[in-house]
């Protein structure tokens, strides 16, 4: 259980391979782009010493813009950090093993699964939620495509899913269909929404370049 | 003739029925705010956890948990005994719950429990390979299927086709928070399809009058017919609950949710089906199996759709060590779609005829949906450019790309279930509906708005719309698609008693009689005069200190809602004969459903079907390990759902207006689920020119195909 610092940057696989219950190295494949970030995310500074846990650790975690202090053991991923520790319930546990993007959120701007990142990893990085983009009772405008373009049906992949977009709109503001379907495919959704999804998402981007006001 | 009572507008005067109405929880979702199950944290709640058995089929030696409670706060809870057979891998034998989910992970593992493990069976796709698991029901027959099959004019066609188990997949997992607020009362958040039916489904196995237990669902990840009851995780929490006196958090993970919280049958079959060389369809053989589990399975609906005159089935029922069967969207039609309409494909191919034509030549057999039928192939053949694209069995065109067309037709029932719910508008204009009904993504809080919105001539945005609290009067379970026409049909009852009321407490002061009155774009006015008017606030001001309270109920006067659709689906494909994946270019979806309320939410369950459907047709098998027993792929990564680049273009028309609309509010949930395999199977028969005769379409079977003669 206990987590030394001083390797050199390691693979998607071997950072998820701490965690108990991540059985298999096969959980990095379905992340791509996520994934990646993620262990970029985790690399420790050159050179550093420090061995955390089992038990639980006292960390900081930046969340939304406010800091929030809590105690988790090492192994704790920045899902079950977020849902379980602070009751911050918007990216939802489904697979918890790296394979539908319901828990996304962004580190640093970066798309994550909350569910392969360890809570003390995230530790320094702007971590944003989906509960940070109604500002004022205004709903962010991909959320507001989503509702316009019915991309929600049960809506348990709806957060994962608004932050993904949001993310993907940052990084690329002009998508075409086709980069929707690559950049987006790591979001599952059960109810069948992407018909949704789609327009929604090319909606959003007009919106969020002033092309259309949303209410 | 006298409109009844209880009636829907007539088109004309339809302000919000039939228009596309935003969902009104939309906002909540998309925002993050919502707040399902797997989100309720309650003060001191401890995490709880399964210890399932491994094997498929054992029976439990020995059970210690010694050193599981010496973790610090783990508490654990038997939840079957020394001596008890175990029937499926995955099937719970202890609880365990902790402070941390970490903990109690932990604990799962300090759990030991010794099995003597028994013989175990999970295959049935070979009947031969079943023994003494095969239990043959009674054969059935109508007609005269020796003559029919003897006649020299027959043309007759063979096959094998089927279906395996898949699961539901919900993306909140099955499981519930249980809180006793004291020794006698219970409250349960659950993720549930049947709120109103859960606190009489658990109150005798926790020693507690129904009416001391309340659930929660203020939002549900998903059900598709997998969440109907309390489940024994439900049962046993309650009682783990009160032992321990804290509230439990228990959600199934991911792997066991695959594996045990529901399984869709797998449908089996041989096929003789026999047509005149004038196309029409004379006869069908069939010999089918199919299991659910250690239960077994039962027969499917065949020949589906199509009411052949001469027919003899028989069944086997195989029982299996694969894990409970649970109704799937649409029980037993997408099964049954497969194995008749892939079997009059064939047909129709030895024929040389065009599917559609044959299917529209032989749509009188589809008895009282004989035109429903042939409106929607016409309608669906157009939008997926039929006419142009299709061709003969085998794409003769040269490279290996091969492209193809398949169609399928379905039906369901669709009635609205029994409901109640409590109409209230207050003096101060604010309306409210409260029922106890459960939105599984299907939009059941936007329908209730609208309809009430609809009767009162308000916009939807005025109307307070209270379920998911199992105190609101009791409404049906949500499964088969009965929720919109249960929900629908006793908010229209509530809603226009309550109307009336309001009409006879401002008639006097508008100089008319109450009969004289109508509510419209937000006003109670005399009809045809609009200069003797009030505002909707003034209205209800009238009303003094007293609100009116009414309860609208579904069944009662008059007819709101029927059952039976049709319903018509046509696939595009492009096979790459090098690689044997499959793409799907197009679906098309053509539907009934009575009368749409909102055309939007409408589609998007059109929408949604299509996807799911293209999931189980190309993706979806619960994968079984002979030897272990064992799911293989009770996770996310291999156990497929399609992605958003799968999908291809979804082209979803509603059939709407006359001769749909008098048939009033239909339900929609199942329908369009049930002819994707069928039309995407037959689609890429069109394409490579032979069969593959099992879903899921996965590249090996294309290529096995092919390279047994196919046009590789
Ligand atoms: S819950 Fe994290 S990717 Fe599925
Ligand atoms: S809306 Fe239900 S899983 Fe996506």
């Amino acid at each position: 259980m206990s987590r030394k610092k001083d390797k050199p940057r390691k693979s998607a696989a071997e950072a998820f391979s701490r965690r108990d219950f991540l059985k298999g190295a096969g959980v990095a494949v379905s992340g791509g782009l996520m994934v990646g970030e993620q262990v970029a995310g985790a690399t420790p500074p050159e050179g550093a010493t420090q061995v955390l846990g089992p038990g639980a650790v006292p960390i900081t975690l930046k969340i939304n813009g406010r800091p929030h202090k809590l105690n988790v053991e090492p192994r704790v991923t920045l899902l079950d950090a977020l849902r379980n520790h602070l009751d911050i319930t918007g990216a939802k546990k489904v697979c918890d093993r790296a394979a539908c993007g319901a828990c996304t959120v962004t580190l640093n701007g970066n798309p994550v699964y909350a569910c392969a990142v360890l809570a003390i990893e995230a530790q320094g990085k702007e971590i944003q939620t989906i509960e940070s983009l109604t500002t004022g009772g205004k709903l962010h405008p991909v959320s507001a495509a989503f509702v316009e373009h019915d991309a929600q049906q049960c809506g348990f992949c709806t957060p994962g899913f608004v932050m993904a977009v949001k993310a993907f709109l940052d990084k690329n503001p002009n998508p075409t269909m086709q980069d929707i379907e690559k950049g987006l495919g790591g979001n599952l959704c059960r109810c069948g929404t992407y018909v949704g999804v789609r327009q929604a998402v090319l909606e959003a981007a007009k919106a969020m370049k002033g092309g259309k006001a949303h209410a | 003739m006298p409109k009844c009572k209880y009636d829907w507008p007539e088109a004309g005067e339809r302000h919000l029925i039939g228009t596309r109405i935003d969902r009104i929880d939309g906002p909540a979702k998309s925002s993050g705010q919502a707040k399902y199950t797997y989100d309720i944290n309650r003060p001191g709640m401890l995490f709880g956890k399964i210890v399932a058995c491994p094997y498929a089929h054992a029976k439990i030696k020995s059970i210690d948990t010694a050193e599981a409670e010496k973790l610090p706060g783990v508490k654990v809870h038997l939840v079957q005994n020394v001596g008890t057979e175990i029937q499926w891998a995955g099937d719970e034998v202890v609880y365990v719950a902790a402070p941390t989910e970490e903990l109690a992970s932990d604990a799962v593992a300090k759990v030991k429990v010794e099995y003597d493990v028994l013989p175990h069976l999970v295959h049935d796709e070979d009947l031969s390979k079943v023994g003494d698991r095969g239990k043959p029901a009674a054969e059935q027959k109508s007609g005269d299927t020796v003559a029919a099959f003897k006649d020299p004019d027959a043309v007759i066609s063979e096959g094998f086709y089927g279906t395996p188990i898949v699961t539901h997949c919900c993306l909140e997992a099955h499981g519930q928070v249980t809180e006793w607020a004291d020794a006698q009362n219970l409250k349960v958040w659950a993720s549930t399809q049947n709120l109103s039916g859960l606190p009489g489904a658990i109150a005798e196995a926790i020693g507690v009058p129904a009416t001391n237990i309340e659930i929660f669902t203020p939002y549900m990840g998903g059900g598709f017919g997998s969440k109907f009851g309390p489940d024994r995780w439900g049962i046993e929490c309650s009682k783990f609950s009160k032992e321990v006196g804290k509230p439990i958090k228990m959600m199934l993970e991911r792997d066991l949710e695959l594996m045990m919280a529901g399984s869709r049958p797998s449908h089996y079959a041989k096929v003789r089906v026999a047509a005149k060389k004038d196309g029409t369809i004379t006869a069908w053989e069939s010999d089918s199996w199919s299991t659910g589990g250690p239960a077994g399975g039962g027969k499917p609906p065949i020949p589906y759709v199509f009411n052949i005159p001469n027919q003899v089935t028989r069944h086997t029922s195989v029982s299996t060590n694969t894990g409970p069967a649970r109704a799937w969207r649409a029980p037993n039609h997408p099964q049954s779609a497969v194995l008749t309409m892939c079997a009059l494909d064939d047909l129709a191919a030895k024929l040389n005829m065009d599917p559609i034509e044959f299917f529209h030549k032989n749509a009188d057999l589809a008895s009282e949906r004989t035109e429903v039928y042939r409106q929607e192939l016409r309608k669906a053949a157009e939008l997926a450019d039929w006419q142009k694209l299709w061709h003969p069995r085998g794409d003769k065109t040269p490279g290996h790309i091969k492209r193809g067309l398949g169609v399928s037709m379905h039906t369901w029932g669709g009635r609205g279930h029994n409901s109640n719910c409590n109409v209230t508008v207050n003096p101060d204009g604010s309306v409210e509906v409260a029922l106890g009904s459960q939105d599984l993504g299907t939009g059941t809080r936007t329908i209730i708005a609208l309809t009430a919105a609809e009767t009162f001539g308000l916009p939807i945005e005025a109307i307070t719309v209270k379920i998911g609290d199992s105190k609101y009067p009791a409404s049906g379970a949500s499964g088969g698609s009965t929720t919109v026409g249960g929900v629908s049909a006793s908010t229209r009852r509530g809603t226009i008693d309550a109307r009336d009321q309001l009409f006879a407490a401002v008639a006097p002061g508008l100089g008319a009689q109450p009969d004289q009155l109508e509510a419209v774009g937000g006003k109670i006015q005399v009809k045809g005069d609009s200069s003797k008017s009030l505002t909707w606030k003034q209205a209800c001001a009238k009303l003094g200190v007293k609100p009116v309270q009414v309860t609208g109920k579904n069944p009662g006067l008059c007819e709101l809602g029927s059952s039976g659709v049709g319903g018509v689906e046509i696939a595009d494909v492009s096979i790459d004969t090098e690689t044997g994946l499959v793409k799907i270019n197009k679906m098309v979806c053509v539907q009934d459903c009575g009368l749409v309320l909102d055309l939007k939410t409408a589609e998007s369950q059109c929408y949604g079907a299509l996807i799911m459907g293209i999931t189980y047709s190309l993706f979806e098998e619960k994968i079984m390990d002979a030897t272990t027993g064992r799911m293989v792929n009770p996770n996310m990564e291999f156990y497929k759902l399609a992605g958003i680049g799968d999908i291809g273009e979804l082209v979803v028309h509603m059939m709407t207006g006359p001769g749909y609309d008098e048939r009033g509010v239909i339900g929609l949930g199942e329908p369009p689920v049930i002819s994707p395999g069928a039309a995407i199977s037959n689609a890429v028969a069109n394409a490579i020119g032979v069969r593959i005769p099992t879903i899921p379409i996965t590249p090996d079977k294309v290529l096995a195909a092919l390279e047994k003669g196919g046009m590789a």
